[in-house]
């Protein structure tokens, strides 16, 4: 079948490329210790953040860019890039938040007006290095739940940062933690207390807007004894030619008895089909499971980003700990994805279960990576990893590269792969029955992903059915 | 005459292959034709000319459907306009639920025709009854769309898009091959309750098997990429016995 049209096919276009016409305050470029300590004078941090960061910029600076990844791009110039970027405007409340950016939003699908959410989904709004707008934050702390921006909780709980950040991705983790602990501007803090159970979706969404900014958040959850909150992150940037770096951290803590849900659907632009533009999207997420039966689950819709390098990683330290890592990643255009997860079993009864369905098209190289881990203690593991690739036309890639270590001699490990081609005997099957070639192609790919989609939380899967569709479908004929 | 079907000095190659040379072809509105030929004939590069299947590009002729020429309109067109072909070997889509896959057509079919689509409950209510009358498992409807299912039911599940998506004209390629005597007469039961004067039918077979359960009206013999005979149901014993060899070009 003509390759052109299922090409047309698979290179939706991208619908969030809008820029936010609004004043900024944008550094000059370049990266140096006066940098970052202006950024924390910005934020108004207590010293002792300020000296973190110090430590954390000497560290990367004697660091190397990692490059085992199988993925390929321009050098990254760090000097090149601006550290710091916000709206000039810093709003008290929502009617000062500027209407341009309240407008954005809504373009983006997320209102900012607490009245007209229906869905009981609060949001912290990040645009480029600082949060606009945290919704909801009132409501929740009635129940003792901490909802805000990082910069505020630095400010207001630094007893709970002081305790919590870095402790499961420390300072000097790897390149691109280490550039993040040095230069994060904002991000997102929650933290559930004993026994509560989070009465809303927790969300956060990203957007980045300034020109030659980098854009470095850290997110930061909680969630203590026998308490559960799920928590959803969105990301989109305007269509630029120039690629723009994204390196953000995320730590997660689990003690016993609770559970964290976190969901991902990322989108940030990919670039075009010649691999010109689009976000370098390189991201450390890691949960500890630190108390005896917690449970965490990963759940990432990815398709956006020119290049991701990303592996949500579970560290189940507690017995009878739960981790769960549940992904769709799709590359089309050029973009490229090294993605998937650790699991890294210390505590006895510990299980993790790892699906991943990648999706590559037109020129797109989709690479799963992960790691099962069993130390000599964990009696009783148990791990089961599911990797399908799905392919569609004949220039993509998908490639797998799962690491097994096992310490123990009573782990059950079971690994199922499968690598399948849309083919056009399929293609024509759907077609003669008068579903048109892009509705074949989205029902071949939702039937690839259902696994994955019916982990997120409702209004998520809705959404996320429909970004898979604009870019996989775009404009045929 | 109305005929549902004008083929006219069709010249189809596959590949580099010419398999058609100058097929001419007329089939009447409302009637049954069987085409029968040796293997190798042709007769399934007919089939994929009419549908417009990727394999086959057309260098010369016409293929007229209601009057009007449809070699230039896409497979999924020609479908909604009243085509349907059941597949010699239906291709597996795995994580395609064949309810879902079903409903979608049925209703894609309805809004090409002005008419409301049907909603779930509406389309399960009829699938799962025509289902029954062709002794299909229950659990097939719920399946992935023909994804380790048995050779007959497979031919079944055909014959449920067939009986759901109430075509105008329909090709049967091969339906016969494969199926035991049960199979073959759900299926042949299935034709038969949509022959009502109106469809037309166009049978693909190299045996005679399926002709038992459904009475054609004209047979069609095509034999090194054109007709060389047609008939009335007479032909068949004939063909059976006396074989393509002797028949003489008429």
């Amino acid at each position: 079948m003509a390759q052109e049209e299922i090409n047309k096919a698979v290179s939706g276009e991208y619908k969030l490329g809008f820029e936010i016409d609004i004043d900024e305050e944008t550094v000059p470029p370049g990266l140096n210790e006066s940098i970052i300590r202006f950024i924390s004078k910005k934020k108004k941090e207590p010293q002792w953040m300020a000296e973190w960061r110090l430590q954390a910029y000497e560290k990367w600076q004697k660091m190397q860019e990692p490059h085992w990844a199988h993925i390929h791009y321009e050098p990254i110039d760090y000097q090149s890039i601006s550290y710091f970027s916000a709206p000039k405007q810093t709003p008290e409340n929502l009617d000062e938040v500027d209407p341009k950016i309240l407008e954005a939003y809504k373009k983006l699908g997320i209102s900012l007006e607490e009245q007209k959410q229906l869905q009981g989904i609060a949001v912290d709004a990040v645009v480029d290095s600082v949060s606009v707008k945290t919704t909801f934050s009132d409501e929740l702390k009635k129940q003792g739940i901490i909802f805000c921006s990082i910069s505020e909780a630095i400010q207001d709980y630094p007893e709970l940062i002081q305790k919590y950040m870095f402790s499961v991705v420390p300072k000097t983790d790897n390149y691109f933690a280490a550039l993040n602990a040095a230069v994060f501007t904002d991000g997102t803090f929650v933290y559930i207390p004993k026994g509560v159970r989070c009465p809303m979706e927790l969300s956060t969404y990203f957007r980045i807007n300034a020109l030659n900014t980098g854009q470095f958040e850290r997110t930061l959850i909680v969630a203590d004894e026998g308490s559960y909150v799920s928590y959803n992150e969105g990301c989109s940037a305007p269509m630029r030619d120039e690629s723009q770096l994204h390196a953000a951290v995320v730590e997660l803590i689990i003690m016993k008895d609770a559970e964290i849900k976190y969901s991902t659907i990322q989108n940030w632009y990919p670039g075009d089909i010649n691999g010109k533009g689009g976000i370098y999207n390189f991201v450390t997420k890691r949960a500890l499971c630190k108390g005896d039966n917690s449970k965490v689950s990963w759940t990432q819709v990815e398709t956006g980003s020119a290049i991701t390098w990303k592996y949500p990683s579970c560290i189940l330290q507690g017995d009878n700990s739960v981790g769960e890592f549940y992904s769709v990643a799709v590359t089309t255009l050029a973009q490229q994805a090294d993605t998937g997860t650790k699991m890294i079993h210390l505590g006895t009864n510990t299980s993790s279960t790892i699906i991943s369905k990648g999706i590559s098209a037109m020129k797109g190289q989709n690479s799963y990576r992960g790691l099962v881990k069993i130390a000599a203690k964990a009696e009783g593991a148990h791990n089961y990893s599911e990797c399908d690739s799905l392919l569609i036309g004949s220039e993509c890639g998908a490639h797998t590269f799962p690491y097994l270590e096992d310490k123990s001699s009573h782990a059950k490990i079971e690994h199922e792969a499968t690598t399948t081609k849309i083919s056009d005997e399929q293609l024509f099957y759907l077609r003669q029955r008068g579903v048109s070639e892009e509705d074949a192609v989205s029902m071949i790919v939702h039937g690839f992903c259902k696994e994955v989609f019916s982990k997120l939380p409702m209004e998520y899967a809705v959404e996320a059915k429909a970004l898979l569709e604009l870019t996989l479908e775009g404009s045929v004929g | 005459m109305n005929n549902m079907i004008e083929i006219k000095n069709l010249h189809v190659d596959i590949g580099d292959k010419s398999i058609l040379k100058g097929l001419n072809l007329s089939l009447e509105a409302g009637k049954v034709h069987v085409i029968m030929g040796p293997n190798g004939a042709g007769k399934s590069t007919l089939s994929k000319a009419i549908v417009g299947h990727y394999d086959v590009s057309v260098k010369e002729g016409e293929i007229l459907y209601k009057g009007k020429s449809i070699l230039e309109e896409a497979p999924e067109v020609r479908a909604l306009n009243g085509i349907f072909m059941s597949f010699q070997n239906p291709v597996e889509v795995p994580g395609v639920n064949n309810a879902y896959f079903l409903r979608t057509a049925v209703n894609a079919k309805r809004v090409f025709e002005g008419k409301e689509e049907l909603n779930a409950a509406e389309f399960l209510r009829a699938s799962k009854n025509i289902a029954k009358e062709l002794g299909m498992k229950p659990e097939l409807i719920n399946r992935s769309l023909n994804e380790g299912f048995s050779g007959g039911e497979k031919k079944r599940n055909e014959t449920l898009q067939m009986l759901m998506l109430e075509p105008d004209f329909i090709i049967l390629d091969e339906i016969d091959s494969g199926l035991d005597i049960d199979a073959l007469r759900a299926v042949s039961e299935g034709i038969n309750t949509i022959k009502d004067g109106k469809r037309t039918f166009l049978i693909i077979t190299h045996y005679s098997r399926i002709l038992e359960y459904v009475e054609p009206d004209f047979v069609h013999v095509l034999k090194d990429g054109k007709i060389i005979k047609t008939a009335g149901p007479e032909l068949v014993a004939e063909l059976e016995e006396k074989g393509y060899t002797t028949l003489e070009e008429s």
